[in-house]
């Protein structure tokens, strides 16, 4: 999937994933992409729950080799 | 800002003592599960919607009261008890390692001394209501339904210069991680496990019989076997020196087992019927019921032991006194969600999988849901 930045969180823990995401996201237009990467598991959760409460779009997540992997489309 | 221990958090929830709690992890993990006790008041909001700042939930935290930030692991809430602290908050407290180490703490609580020398304890895992038990006499040891934090058993036996020679599952338990297999290779105890439950298990066992009993401390005192199936097809109670029946996940105080978890509500239903309304209704009244877990704060006593008398649940229990039919409804029908990732944590118990010490507490996370309330 496509996407504008891209933001590595690997090997943070809560509650930077979220931080750095949400300054990530600040930073881009409304319709753009953010692709996110963290390992840190409980990030899943929180970031579905985030961007629904920020009107942000989740696109799409994927887990691979323990690395997850997240688009979100900026509302 | 001060770190506190799910013990220091323990104790405080036991004692009763007014605690407000601001709850920093997402909505559902809150609404899942939290932190409960008898003079607690929570504020639940997401430390994702407080990067910001604290604004918007000064008012809502009271000022006279213990203040405890709590989420996932520990550092969402420091960062936000740090915010607090700034904003003007006093001692605001943080547990430390989050409702993880809620989840994993025991408190060895004691039932009462046997008859011979010795005595029975229970050890109470307050954040996911589970209940294991210490067995000792003449300086040995029999644990029952340990939990995967085998150390708080280990420590505690060293400190009294215990033994553990044995280890007992009444059940292949399927809300949490048996600490069997690791007390096994931790003291080189003999691990009994109930041969019906463990027909596909991956490593060598005793067979847990009825008619076999056991002894521990010599032969001061004996642990009689009752085969007591329903929750599991294997589920095996234990009578303790003629006095107290380790009821595993069949009968609790305020609840009855669940037949579903290992997918045969509808099989095992006649077992548990059978168990409970025959096989326990023949046992003496007098025996102290210890189950291996409690769902509410409600069923914890002054001293935070869950007991009671069996012949007091036979009048009190509404899984013990309901009519055929509404009891089969009762266990077959509207069952609350199974307990998270109940089939993985099986996988485990049987050593068809081994999960890393992380993900086996997250698998963990959450109550042990093996009840149903009538």
């Amino acid at each position: 999937m496509n996407s504008d930045k891209v933001l590595d969180a690997k090997g943070l823990a809560c509650p930077m994933p979220i931080v750095k995401t949400k300054k990530a996201i600040n930073e881009l237009n409304v319709g753009d992409v953010l692709e996110v990467h963290a390992t840190d598991k409980g990030a899943k959760a929180d970031l579905r729950a985030w961007a629904k409460s920020g009107g942000h779009d989740l696109l799409q997540d994927t887990e691979e080799d323990g690395v997850l992997k997240f688009w979100i489309k900026k509302g | 800002m001060k770190l506190i221990t799910a013990k220091e958090a323990a104790e405080k929830v036991l004692s009763k003592e007014p605690l407000f709690i601001l709850d920093v992890r997402n909505q559902d993990a809150f609404g899942d599960w939290k932190i409960e006790g008898f003079h607690i008041e929570h504020l639940n909001v997401p430390y994702f919607d407080l990067i910001e700042g604290v604004e918007e939930i000064v008012d809502k935290i009271p000022k006279d009261k213990d203040l405890l930030v709590v989420c996932a692991k520990q550092g969402s809430s420091e960062m936000v008890a740090e915010m607090l602290d700034e904003a003007g908050f006093e001692d605001v407290l943080v547990l430390q390692g989050g409702m993880r180490a809620w989840s994993e703490y025991l408190k060895p609580v004691k039932i009462g001394d046997l008859s011979n020398g010795g005595s029975i304890y229970q050890f109470v895992r307050v954040g996911k209501g589970c209940l294991s038990y210490f067995i000792e006499s003449d300086g040995e040891a029999l644990i029952v339904d340990s939990s995967r934090s085998v150390d708080s058993y280990i420590g505690f036996a060293k400190e009294k210069n215990i033994t553990i020679k044995h280890v007992v599952d009444t059940h292949l338990h399927a809300d949490h991680i048996s600490g069997g297999r690791l007390l096994r290779e931790k003291t080189e105890a003999v691990y009994h496990l109930p041969p019906k439950d463990a027909e596909e298990v991956q490593f060598a066992y005793e067979p847990l019989e009825e008619g076999k009993d056991l002894q521990v401390g010599g032969a001061t005192v004996r642990v009689q076997s009752i085969y007591s199936p329903g929750h599991t097809i294997g589920s095996t109670s234990l009578i303790v020196d003629d006095k107290y029946l380790l009821t595993g996940d069949t009968l609790f105080v305020e609840s009855i087992g669940r037949p579903d978890l290992a997918g045969k509500a509808g099989d095992w239903a006649d077992n548990l019927r059978n168990t409970l309304y025959n096989t326990y209704e023949q046992l003496n009244d007098e025996l102290i019921v210890l189950p291996a877990h409690f769902s509410n704060t409600s069923e914890l006593g002054d001293n935070g032991a869950v007991q009671a008398k069996l012949g007091d649940l036979f009048e009190k229990n509404d899984g013990l006194n309901m009519d055929e039919e509404t009891f089969r409804k009762a266990v077959s029908e509207n069952l609350p969600p199974q307990p998270n990732a109940y089939q993985e944590i099986r996988q485990t118990n049987m050593g068809k999988i081994s999960p890393e010490a992380n993900e086996q507490s997250e698998m963990e996370i959450g109550p042990n849901r093996c009840a149903i309330h009538g």
